[in-house]
């Protein structure tokens, strides 16, 4: 029965080429621009390490002496050099990294290159899961030594040594020379989730180093400094100042839970030795809950896709009116399948699978559209412009979609079709 | 024409009809949010700065070993005596942060030196002597700082107080409404008195609620170059790119090893182009969503229209032979379109407002303006008078003969 109710369809669509086209054209273009802007919050929102997403945890907490505390203010996303050196010292988590962004110029044959960097702790590398091209990621004790030591991005070795192993090299940092005991494989995070307060997607940093060294060498950082009264170096051990991000490795929901506890003890502690008299603020958010708190899909995007969202419903509304005038304009035909016997089921699913065969010719010219507005997003000079592309599952979802809002515009002219008097319809003929 | 007839003749197509209302309404309510929206960002990518846009260029340098404090400031002074000597450059000056960067330098700023005191954020700009003619600042109040007020950076560092102010005419009408500011204490860096006012001056790029863009300081400090950037106001816009060059190869001649790219040499046109990029893909997107979802509404009245035409081509034989005229049916239909968009308009204005209320609760968007409602208005009537109009001509053509021939 299918297979002729196709087959119907496939002739009532060819006898009036223009309605059939417009109708297409019309739902293609909702399907397209929808796709376009679902498939961009879909690559803005996706998990950048799901692997891992679950056991890593952004630390966050409120210490604000109480001049500086107001009641009901967002927590800070940053933490004092004191706090991150008493919760490294504790270490309670399975991995835990303080890091920092920070900018430097190293000399090259020719000019002097300015790179980003990023300076954190030795757990930072099995926690992120960045994998090595050469050598290995330095050590604990390099961290506690200050050791003068780097690991930098495959696209700065290629610029400053061609691309071999260039572990044992120096990296000169003006009067300073770091050894080279790394270089990164292929590694980029989109969205930088680990840091978002430095362009939130793009590259990842071309030079790690201790966080102790930098402090050690006076490297300069870059990235929000927020102190809450007058001090001369913001990066002092007992500055005034949050500026540095703290990130936790707990592999087990028990570990986070008594993270948290441990957390919450540490910030009752700090009350108790008087630095706050308010009750303080400590959490633990995991990657997905952390970009979330962080809003890292632009408004902008959200409100495209709402935008493309109505726009398929008007398209969709558009064509309920095409299918509804296209059904009834067969009045006499109905009629006389009605008279031949045809139940109003039958009439109410031919009518249906017509307007599903216009559903997924539109949904495939849809997909072309929205390739088609994909590049145009890719063009844009976004700093998300790049990474957006579409997979398997927007794919599927995209016939999904025009398929499903195909049927429910053809529900209404359907209906009405399956109520045509055949005795009715047939005498006007 | 005899609405009456028309409106009998529509209430055969109930549902036909209601869906074309439908279409037409939404497609105006989204047409009316998105010109608005259109409208902001363009106000928004205009806004002025209050600078000399047109005529500066700026630079960034790098230092590769860091020398000592007096030595950095004397390689200043003989970068900047460099820049004046180029030929074109009006003046050369050094300030902490550049409109449309991205580093932002703000101090809480309050009238009373409590800690409880309720302070906003304002950003500070730092700069020689030379900064407010370089940047072409103007004065609408109070004086220009005296030479003797500049201090150094490490003086800055080690907690100078007192140090005298300019501010925006925008912070001075929020700190001294209706009064003038000059003289008046603000507490910023310590205890600041506000020597000037400027006319205008910006964040280096939007931050906090949007009253606080026109909010800004400027402090008389002289940096060393490695604490922001070098800006260079030019005598002739069309010499930026030859200045930028002659710059470049000025301070690559003289002084030690530092990084010095066209990579980090900008003209400050550029930086706002590329500031405001967002917002103009933005604008393009709406624009093209509006055009489509024109086009969109279009094919609809054309579709239903043809369907009615074909649907009644004998009654208009009919008419045609007892005297109506191909004006009078192509009027007919013309009529009946304008009452079935202003249907759709009138429910159409009600969506508007609630999509508008809608965004002003989820996005920052003010309240939609009147206008826009007969604009949108105005734009779907045309739309509809001219998708009626190819299928209107076709009934209109029908010929009275059509009556006779039965069956």
């Amino acid at each position: 029965m299918f297979g002729y109710y196709l087959d119907l369809a496939l002739r009532s669509l060819k006898r009036n080429k223009a309605l059939t086209a417009l109708m297409v054209l019309a739902i293609a273009l909702g399907i397209g621009t929808s796709m376009t802007t679902l498939t961009v919050m879909h690559v803005l929102s996706g998990d950048p390490i799901p692997q891992k997403s679950a056991q890593l945890f952004r630390v966050r907490m409120n210490v604000f002496p109480d001049d500086s505390f107001r009641p009901g203010d967002k927590v800070p996303d940053n933490l004092t050099r004191r706090d991150v050196e008493a919760l490294l010292r504790d270490a309670r988590a399975d991995r835990q990294a303080a890091m920092s962004a920070g900018a430097m110029v190293v000399a090259a044959q020719g000019e002097p290159l300015r790179v980003a960097t990023r300076y954190t702790g030795a757990d930072f590398f099995p926690m992120f899961d960045v994998p090595m091209r050469y050598g290995r990621a330095w050590s604990r004790a390099d961290d506690a030594s200050r050791a003068r030591v780097a690991v930098i991005s495959s696209v700065l070795n290629e610029q400053l040594f061609g691309g071999v192993d260039s572990v044992g090299k120096t990296l000169q940092v003006g009067e300073q020379s770091l050894r080279i005991v790394g270089v990164l494989g292929d590694w980029n995070m989109n969205p930088r989730f680990y840091d978002l307060s430095n362009g939130q997607f793009g590259d990842s940093e071309q030079v790690f180093l201790p966080l102790s060294t930098a402090l050690d060498l006076k490297l300069s950082s870059s990235g929000s400094t927020n102190c809450w009264s007058r001090t001369n170096d913001a990066r002092a051990a007992d500055a005034p100042c949050i500026w540095l991000q703290y990130w936790a490795e707990l592999d087990t929901p028990a570990k986070a839970a008594t993270y948290r506890q441990y957390l919450q003890n540490y910030i009752a502690l700090q009350q108790q030795a008087g630095r706050f008299s308010h009750a303080g603020q400590a959490e633990a958010l995991d990657v997905m809950q952390w970009l979330d708190a962080k809003g890292v899909v632009p408004a902008d995007v959200r409100l495209q896709t709402w935008l493309a969202l109505g726009f398929l419903g008007i398209c969709l509304l558009n064509t309920v009116g095409l299918l509804l005038a296209k059904f009834l304009r067969r009045s006499g035909e109905i009629g006389v399948r009605r008279a031949l016997g045809a139940s109003r089921r039958a009439i109410f699913l031919q009518c249906l699978v017509e307007a599903g065969v216009v559903g997924l010719a539109g949904g495939v010219l849809g997909l072309a559209l929205a390739a088609l507005g994909l590049v145009l997003v890719r063009h844009q000079p976004t700093d998300y412009a790049a990474y957006i592309h579409m997979d398997l599952r927007m794919l599927l979802a995209t016939f999904v979609l025009a398929l499903a809002s195909s049927l429910l515009a053809g529900l209404l002219p359907a209906w009405r079709a399956m109520q045509v008097a055949p005795a009715v319809a047939l005498k006007s003929n | 024409m005899h609405f009456r007839h028309i409106l009998s003749a529509l209430g055969r197509h109930r549902i036909a009809v209601g869906l074309l209302v439908l279409e037409i309404a939404f497609s105006c309510a989204v047409v009316c949010n998105a010109l608005f929206l259109i409208g902001s960002r363009l106000e928004r990518m205009q806004r002025p700065t209050g600078v000399d846009e047109a005529h500066l260029v700026e630079m960034f340098i790098g230092s590769v070993t860091r020398g000592s404090a007096d030595a950095v400031m004397a390689q200043t002074r003989t970068d900047l005596a460099a820049l004046r000597a180029i030929p074109g450059v009006a003046n050369a000056s050094v300030v902490n942060q550049t409109l449309f960067g991205n580093s932002l330098n703000a101090s809480g700023v309050s009238l009373s030196d409590e800690a409880k005191a309720p302070s906003i954020p304002v950003t500070q700009y730092m700069g020689d002597a030379q900064l407010a003619d370089t940047l072409g600042l103007k004065l609408v109040d109070g004086q220009w700082f005296k030479p003797d007020e500049f201090i150094t950076e490490e003086q800055l560092e080690s907690g100078h107080s007192g140090l005298p102010v300019i501010i925006t005419k925008a912070l001075a009408d929020h700190f001294f409404p209706g009064q003038s500011a000059v003289g008046k204490t603000i507490h910023a860096f310590g205890t600041n008195r506000v020597v000037g006012v400027l006319d205008r001056l910006v964040q280096p790029h939007d931050s906090g609620p949007a009253e606080y863009y026109g909010y800004a300081m400027l402090f008389p400090v002289n940096l060393p170059y490695t604490e922001g950037a070098y800006v260079i106001r030019v005598r002739d816009a069309a010499q930026r790119a030859a200045v930028l060059q002659g710059a470049l190869r000025a301070l690559k001649a003289d002084g030690p090893l530092r990084l010095i790219s066209p990579k980090y040499a900008f003209t400050l046109e550029s930086q706002r182009d590329k500031y405001y990029r967002n917002d103009r893909a933005m604008a393009w997107m709406l624009v093209g969503v509006c055009l489509l979802l024109l086009v969109v509404t279009a094919v609809g009245i054309v579709g239903l229209t043809s369907f009615w035409v074909a649907q009644r081509r004998r009654q208009i034989g009919i008419r045609r032979a007892i005297g109506a005229t191909r004006g009078d049916i192509l009027r007919y239909f013309q009529t009946e379109n304008f009452l079935i968009a202003t249907l759709g308009i009138a429910l159409g204005m009600v969506l508007a407002f609630g999509l508008n209320l809608l965004l002003m609760r989820h996005y920052e968007l003010g309240r939609l303006p009147g206008y826009y409602f007969p604009v949108g208005a105005i734009v779907l009537w045309l739309l509809g008078q001219l998708a009626v109009l190819g299928p209107a001509l076709r009934a209109a053509a029908v010929p009275p003969v059509v009556a006779t021939r039965s069956v």
